[in-house]
């Protein structure tokens, strides 16, 4: 025995249902990532501003709504210093992980034939990010030091008779440790953008005659400049921020924004570091929208 | 500007690893002709082309232009220009500086190399577009923007990737006269591959037709189609009925061909046949008329498996005595004067001068 069912007949007709135009969907599906960005982007980063124009003594702050904590950041020279301190690194490490980071790509992106090959190599560069940041860091010293693996391979090839004082614990050592750290987000962005050059361009260049230098200036670092303002993007606001690098690499003879901004906070100076964040995120952002107005990077989102 | 030249290539291999691509062809392309290389892909057409540009190295052998050998040459030196198949326009440059680009690598001042893209672009008709990206323009544009590139280096010869399979059919067809319009105009030879023997029938002067990495015909488009060299060419150019069979009587000037389980056919032979035990016939599909023929040989009686109407023409599929598929095309005349319809038997007929001996390749 079989059931013939017709459609629109012996169906309930009263069955309840939600119906939503269709710009309430979109904002529907908006609604998870925003609710996300405000609470842990939004909400924190206006606390920051909020708490920047408190009071503050030794042991509580006081709400409050004073400048105080902005004309002592900014009026004091040590602050300056600070802050030139920290974009001398931003600067030497940007340089240095642009030149490492591009050949780097280039030779992933040019030089090996198969993608299969590319992408072993690839992930033999980001095998040292699995380990900690810290770890990477810290194990610098013993190569460094003044009784480590450099000193004393120099002192037994006869090169030098006393061990080199400025390896570790200089601005070299923090320089060496950040270019370390930092360089693989410039690999990855100028990786990226390299593979997506179509091949025929290149060799289009050869065919107008261009050597391989030419091809290079003319036609792969124009077209490879969206990745290399995305890596610089995350290099730059990566060693703005940076602090631990400073002050184990240093050994707390140099200072950045960062580190400063932590000192204050062991101190229980909540608004003077807040006050320092706020500074520091108008600064970063300042150089975020100087790099995209020089570089065109929508075509790399 | 045009100093066409003649394009030698001397028994030209390409290997990869285990593989060869190209087995030691031979071909002389007269100075100002507009030659086709056509084939299905993969017959190492592309792989010839690249040889003749210097974008692949050649595994052996030589390629002179006209008295210049330059198997060992980098491509600008050689005196070509290579279209690329996606025309591989430089996406951050705009027209001026695309069509400049060689020009500023051999480092001509900014003015007057800008000045000389801008007479090209004028040629193309693309002045109007100077200051835009490639992005920014149509497919037909961007090839036109490719041609001007390719030509502002004078070249004695320009190679053509596929020019135009990005286009659509209307494009393509508008484009294609375009092509022999400027090598007409420019008199430099042109080289172009192509898997469209309908493109290569309008447009070139000599068409080589390639498979499996050897030239199985080279000739001008009417000896192509009319004495295809061997099987393959005929049944690639299309418009050919190929039979195979066993050599049953050499007449001198005639072959009778007897297919296994089938039927007898005649076939005018010009020396292609060679004495062998086994031959191939082609036989025209628009030369075939309904009617019992005039000589043993020429035709049989087949039952029709399809009709297709094509408005001008009408095709037919027939199969019998030992073929399978035979196509006949007929004209809307001949066929609605006498209509038949699928399961049908029908005789069906050609003139002798219609059927020709296929040569086969001696590798």
């Amino acid at each position: 025995m079989t059931t013939v069912r017709v459609f629109g007949i012996g169906e309930r007709k009263d069955r309840r249902s939600v119906r939503l135009s269709p710009a309430a969907v979109s904002y529907l599906q908006a609604t998870p990532l925003t609710v996300i960005l405000a609470a842990f982007l939004l909400v924190p980063i206006l606390m920051i501003l909020v708490v920047s124009f408190w009071d503050y003594d030794f042991a509580q702050m006081y709400p409050d709504f004073l400048t105080m904590n902005y004309t002592e950041t900014l009026g004091s020279w040590v602050t300056w210093k600070i802050y030139l301190n920290t974009l001398k690194y931003a600067l030497m490490v940007w340089a240095l992980t642009l030149f490492i980071g591009f050949w780097v790509a280039y030779f992933l992106a040019f030089h090996i034939r198969t993608t299969a090959m590319q992408m072993v190599l690839f992930l033999v560069c980001t095998v040292p990010f699995l380990t900690s940041n810290i770890i990477r860091m810290i194990s610098w010293i013993p190569v460094l030091g003044r009784n480590g693996l450099v000193n004393s391979l120099l002192i037994d090839a006869h090169v030098i008779s006393e061990p080199v004082e400025w390896l570790l614990y200089s601005d070299f050592a923090v320089v060496l440790a950040m270019v370390h750290l930092y360089t693989l987000f410039m690999v990855t962005p100028i990786f990226n953008t390299l593979m997506r050059i179509d091949k025929s361009l290149v060799e289009a260049a050869r065919d107008a005659g261009a050597s391989s230098w030419q091809t290079l200036t003319n036609v792969i670092l124009p077209l490879a400049k969206p990745g290399m303002a995305i890596g610089t993007i995350f290099v730059v606001t990566l060693v703005m921020a940076d602090f631990s690098t400073v002050q184990v690499m240093s050994g707390g003879q140099s200072a950045s924004v960062a580190l400063m901004m932590k000192n204050q906070m062991s101190l229980l100076q909540y608004p003077a570091a807040a006050a320092n964040a706020v500074v520091l995120l108008a600064l970063v952002l300042l150089m975020v929208a100087g790099i995209l107005r020089i570089v065109d990077i929508r075509k790399e989102l | 500007m045009s100093k066409a030249t003649e394009i030698d290539i001397v028994s030209v291999s390409k290997i990869y690893g285990a593989t060869t691509a190209v087995h030691a062809i031979s071909l002389k392309i007269p100075a100002g002709t507009y030659c086709c290389l056509l084939g299905p892909s993969g017959c190492g057409k592309t792989s010839t082309l690249r040889m003749i540009a210097g974008h692949e190295a050649i595994s052996s052998g030589d390629i002179r232009l006209g008295n210049t050998v330059v198997t060992d040459f980098p491509p600008a030196r050689r005196g070509t220009a290579m279209m690329f198949q996606s025309y591989a326009l430089f996406p951050h440059l705009d027209l001026v500086d695309n069509v400049a680009f060689s020009l500023k690598m051999k480092g001509i001042e900014k003015d007057e190399r800008r000045a000389k893209a801008m007479d090209l672009l004028r040629l193309m008709q693309l002045e109007g577009y100077a200051t835009r990206r490639p992005a920014q323009l149509s497919g037909g544009q961007q090839q036109r923007v490719a041609l001007a590139r390719a030509l502002i280096t004078d070249p004695e010869a320009l190679l053509l990737d596929e020019p135009l399979s990005a286009l659509d059919p209307f494009l393509k067809i508008r484009m294609r006269a375009e092509l022999k319009k400027l090598q007409t105009s420019l008199g430099i030879t042109f080289v172009h591959v192509t898997h469209s023997q309908e493109e290569a029938m309008a447009l070139a002067d000599l068409i080589v037709v390639m498979n499996d990495g050897r030239i199985e015909q080279a000739a001008h488009p009417r000896t192509v189609f009319e004495q295809p060299a061997t099987a393959f060419v005929a049944r690639f150019m299309g418009d050919h009925n190929v039979i195979s069979g066993r050599v049953k009587e050499d007449r001198g000037g005639t072959l009778l061909l007897s297919v296994p389980a089938g039927g007898d056919f005649l076939a005018m032979d010009r020396g292609a046949s060679r004495q062998a035990e086994t031959a191939d016939i082609a036989v025209r599909t628009d030369r075939v008329r309904i009617g019992p023929p005039a000589e043993k040989g020429l035709g049989f009686t087949g039952s029709v498996t399809n009709v297709e109407y094509r408005g001008s023409s009408v095709k037919l599929s027939v199969t019998g005595a030992g073929i399978e598929d035979f196509t006949a095309i007929l004209t809307d005349h001949q066929f609605f004067a006498n209509p038949v319809k699928v399961g049908e038997a029908i005789p069906l007929c050609w003139d002798v001068e219609d059927a020709v001996v296929l040569g086969r390749l001696t590798h």
